[in-house]
């Protein structure tokens, strides 16, 4: 039995002086192979591990048949941002950690089989990115589909929010997406960096909810530019609420706010979204510094660190109070990160960040720990070890320590109640306090994952669907 | 697209600015702003509105030019339009009566504070209008605050109209001639602010100030528009704009806002030596 392929990837020498996507995707012939691999198992466990569940075994059997429009169209029924999932999703603890390979050590490399179906299977599939092509585009589920033409509102177009609206289109709703920035996509937009997704991969995901009937209006900010009484008036009969995480914590230490130290969301935004990285050619700057120290150990963590790299620093230092074992990246992102050249202060936790007389930041401190017994969350708790601070010489502290829940929508809109944590609370059925008005993703998990909050958009989807035929 | 409507030089370098923004327009209220954003390429601009005609669907903002993207903005005429405009943002809670109001603006800040004391006035409080100004040619919205408050003192820092010196001098001579003061806002520079409110701290005033912090997003989502205010972190665009003046720490927004000043520079320079190059018609990507 062969073993895994391999992603084949930029080399880290080459990628961590530009922004192009680090993963290239699979062959075709490598996605075959692997796809043969598959042992296309009666009673399949890999799906029971997917948040959307999508049809694992059915579209790679097609992959190996070498069709991968045929597998695209499978996993569109179930999922339709496979390019972005495929990508971003943690498979290597959801469907490949339940794949039977995955006790050997080499499950099915399910993710980079769905980026390749949705970058190739569709008609124009020339190029990653060219993911969506009307021909891929699904049709209206028969069963379920209805032309109700009832208008929903969808606030927020993060991945809940997308994936809300495109499952509420095939139902046959009339949907309004309304995103508050510039450009659509939240999370996917701002934070997560080109080189893992590309914006050219978000726009055809995009520009396909657009064909399914989905508008998208950007520059509202639901609650201020309109509220949800003026929803109700403008004639829509449900709303889901999917407006993120979008409150970054700071690190509570003295220096927070000097000159030099960002939040992940700031430094990624200015990055991302506002592409300061071709300043002055665009007008947003952003100060990267030669030697950054990023606090905190996930996701963000890396992109954080992996972006400050790529916009001209030396040194990038990620410094976090646990052990590499209690990481909550990806494994995959870490590998990456530290074949990039990325350096990890294991076991530090920030105690003070010093600045000059003209406010700037010039070192961060941080306290020696060692691990003792488990916390709340099950992993070892971090405890100082006494005596035991340095500080590192550093220009800037990217803090990319946790988001709290947007406030905005919930400032706004009277009635709306909240958990003690601040997100919005829902009952069994993902509906708030207000009759018609559905939550999922980030604003009520707390920050989590893409694929978690498309699961929760789905689900709410569904339920608004039940409500709207009376059925709930 | 966000048409503009009309735009005028009311002073060198300060222009008034009428965007077509229909929901905006509907939305906005004193104390409120804005985020605008030219084109493609433009950063996020942060505005106060200063008025709006909701029947119209128009939104009146001022703006001076003080780097690349507002000069830039200074360019654009009737016929030309916004790549974005959203809001309104902030946190504009309505003036209530309190009695005697001193309204004091510096510089371009009297545009923020033309809303606030019409507003105040409308809620039936006495409003003594304060202005100031470098000289005579830089002060702005001296008719619309006359005719807004009770009384306006004027003042420019070398004498060319009203009284030579700072508004601060004017804030207990106001109190003096109208009797007890028993709120002040103040909007201008960070130095005329934080003046201010000391002047006001030893009057004993309370002060309100607006500040105008750097700023991305303007949603609560990034945090670049932190203030210590009271010891405490906020949030500018979510918690703000407007803030108890003798709260907050005027230091640290100093330095907050001078940290992009060589990219600003940089930004600035080139824009002008296009402009003079004759590639004036430099409307984005």
């Amino acid at each position: 039995m062969p073993g895994r392929v391999a992603m084949p990837k930029q080399p880290p020498g080459e990628r961590r002086k530009n922004f192009r996507e680090v993963a290239l995707g699979l062959t075709p012939e490598l996605a075959v192979a692997e796809a043969r691999r598959c042992l296309q198992c009666k009673n399949p466990p890999c799906v029971t591990g997917c948040p959307v569940q999508v049809p694992i075994k059915e579209f790679i059997g097609l992959i190996g048949q070498g069709d991968p429009a045929a597998a695209l169209k499978r996993i569109r029924e179930k999922n339709l941002l496979p390019a972005i999932c495929g990508r971003v999703c943690p498979q290597e603890v959801q469907c490949e950690a339940k794949c039977v390979w995955a006790k050997k050590g080499e499950p099915i490399a399910i993710g980079a089989l769905e980026r390749f179906a949705a970058d190739h299977g569709a008609a124009d599939a020339a190029q990653p990115g060219r993911a969506v092509a009307s021909e891929a585009s699904p049709a209206p589920a028969a069963s379920t589909a209805r032309p109700s033409r009832a208008r929903v509102a969808v606030v927020g177009s993060g991945p809940a929010g997308l994936t809300a609206a495109a499952e509420l289109a095939r139902h046959g709703y009339r949907v309004t997406v309304f995103e508050s920035l510039h450009a659509a996509g939240g999370v996917l937009r701002y934070g997560i960096p080109e080189f893992r997704l590309p914006k050219s991969v978000l726009d055809a995901e995009l520009d396909g909810l657009r064909r399914l009937g989905v508008e998208i209006e950007c520059d509202v900010v639901v609650g201020q530019t309109v509220t949800l009484e003026d929803l109700w008036a403008e004639g829509f009969r449900a709303v889901f609420v999917g407006t993120g995480a979008g409150l970054p914590h700071f690190l509570g230490v003295a220096g927070e706010n000097l000159n030099g130290v960002y939040s992940a969301n700031e430094f990624l935004t200015r990055a991302n979204l506002m592409r300061a990285y071709e300043f002055p050619e665009t007008d947003t700057p952003i100060r990267t510094g030669r030697r950054v120290a990023v606090v905190g150990g996930g996701n963000v963590a890396m992109d954080s660190a992996r972006t400050a790299l790529r916009l001209g620093a030396e040194q990038v230092m990620i410094v976090y109070r646990r052990s590499r074992e209690e990481l909550p990246a990806r494994r995959e992102e870490v590998e990456n990160a530290e074949e990039e050249g990325i350096e990890f202060r294991f076991l530090q936790a920030p105690t003070r960040i010093l600045g000059d007389e003209r406010g700037q930041v010039v070192g961060l401190e941080v306290q020696r720990m060692e691990l003792g017994e488990p916390d709340a969350s099950g992993r070892r708790r971090p405890v100082p070890v006494p005596g035991a601070e340095e500080v590192i010489p550093v220009d800037t502290v990217i803090s990319a320590i946790g988001q709290g829940p947007n406030p905005l929508f919930i400032r706004y809109t009277p009635g709306l109640a909240t958990t003690a944590g601040g997100q919005i609370a829902v009952d069994e059925n993902g509906e708030t306090s207000l009759r018609g008005v559905f939550a999922g993703g980030d604003i009520v998990t707390g920050a989590a994952t893409v694929i978690l909050a498309m699961g929760a958009g789905k689900e709410a989807a569904h339920q608004i669907h039940r409500r709207l035929e009376g059925q709930l | 697209m966000f048409p503009i409507i009309a735009r005028r030089e009311i002073a060198p370098g300060i222009h008034s600015l009428w965007v077509k923004a229909d929901r905006v327009a509907s939305k906005a209220r004193p104390g409120h702003f804005v985020i605008l954003r030219l084109h493609e390429r433009g950063e996020r601009i942060p505005l106060t509105v200063v008025g709006t005609e909701p029947e119209k669907g128009l939104v009146w903002l001022i703006f001076q030019e003080v780097g690349k993207s507002t000069a830039e903005l200074a360019g654009y005429s009737p016929g030309d339009a916004l790549l974005d405009v959203v809001g309104p943002l902030g946190q504009a809670e309505p003036a209530g009566k309190v009695g005697t109001v001193l309204c004091v603006g510096g510089g371009v800040g009297t545009a923020p504070v033309l809303p606030r004391a019409r507003e105040f006035k409308a809620a039936g409080n006495r409003v003594i209008g304060i202005v100031g100004a470098r000289n005579r040619d830089l002060l702005i919205l001296g008719r619309e605050m006359e005719e807004t408050c009770d009384r306006v003192y004027f003042c420019t820092d070398d004498g060319s109209f009203g009284h030579h010196g700072l508004v601060t001098d004017l804030i207990p001579l106001a109190q003096a001639e109208h009797g007890p003061v028993d709120r002040v806002l103040a909007i201008g520079p960070v130095p005329m602010m934080r003046a201010a409110v000391a002047k006001c701290g030893e009057l004993g005033l309370p002060v309100t100030v607006s500040l105008n912090a750097l700023m991305v997003d303007g949603t609560g989502m990034c945090g670049a528009c932190r203030v210590t205010v009271g010891g405490v972190t906020r949030f500018t665009c979510v918690d703000g704009p407007e803030f108890d003046g003798a709260q907050v720490d005027f230091g640290e927004l100093s330095a907050r806002l001078r940290q992009y000043a060589a990219e600003e520079r940089l930004a600035a320079e080139r824009f002008a030596a296009r402009r003079k190059g004759g590639e004036c018609q430099c409307r984005g990507a």
